[in-house]
């Protein structure tokens, strides 16, 4: 399965609960295609950095969404063919988060080796560092 | 032919190097040095969202190109991460294509 992360910029113009309307509207077509939809994050209204026909202002809505593409075909027709949606943007992050958690995870176990080779006294890396926080936290409140 | 451009940003970058020999004879050229340590390495991140415009529009000065990594300081692998999600975030509206 893949991962994607389709991005749209609604019209200004259009009311709140159209914008209501028309995100359930979407996810129902990517969830009745077979994707499940992993998080619908409204930006809320921001400043083009460019204007968009004739918009300079625009609502953006994310969804990220795991699927096997052909969800995203039949997204982007309906997209398409929406007025209210003035431009929209699919990207694939799975590679790109599987890569994240590769270098974390490399860098934890890096980590944990220094510390150990540093130190014997401790084996996991994790105790002491929350430790010093929170003595840190008791510091600052005293 | 291509080698020419090339070569003449070698030697550029060689200046820079060492400054102090070379900045007399040139006669007021000025060494702005910036910080020459990536960011993203030291911030520890793994992925840089396109989303996130006030983070990149940091490195877009006032034409609205990338910044070149050789002034920002900015790693190889930080830099085509930093080159995509500036490319994405023109593509919705986040970030300018120019500036004027």
């Amino acid at each position: 399965m893949r991962v994607y992360e389709v991005l749209f910029i609604v019209a200004p113009n259009v009311e709140e609960s159209d914008v209501d309307n028309l995100v359930t509207q979407l996810s129902d077509v990517a969830t009745n295609q077979g994707a499940q939809i992993a998080k619908i994050d409204r930006m809320g209204r921001r400043r083009l950095a460019y204007p968009i026909g004739k918009f300079t202002e625009g609502y953006y809505v994310v969804f990220t969404l795991e699927g096997t593409g052909a969800e995203i075909a039949e997204l982007e027709r309906r997209m398409r063919v929406t007025d209210a949606v003035i431009r929209y943007i699919t990207i694939r992050i799975d590679e790109d988060l599987k890569r994240a958690e590769k270098f974390r995870v490399r860098r934890v176990a890096r980590a944990a080796a220094s510390a150990g080779s540093r130190r014997n006294r401790r084996r996991e890396p994790a105790l002491p560092i929350t430790e010093d926080v929170d003595d840190d936290d008791e510091e600052d409140e005293i | 032919m291509s080698s020419e451009p090339r070569d003449r940003d070698r030697r550029d970058d060689r200046r820079d190097d060492r400054g102090g020999r070379q900045g007399g004879q040139g006669g007021g050229r000025r060494f702005i040095r910036a910080r020459k340590s990536c960011r993203f390495c030291a911030d520890k991140v793994d992925y840089i969202d396109y989303k996130d415009g006030r983070l990149l529009g940091s490195y877009i000065p006032e034409r609205g190109k990338i910044l070149p990594r050789r002034i920002s300081g900015t790693c190889a692998p930080h830099q085509r991460m930093l080159a995509t999600a500036i490319k994405r975030a023109r593509n919705c509206a986040i970030l300018p294509f120019t500036l004027d």
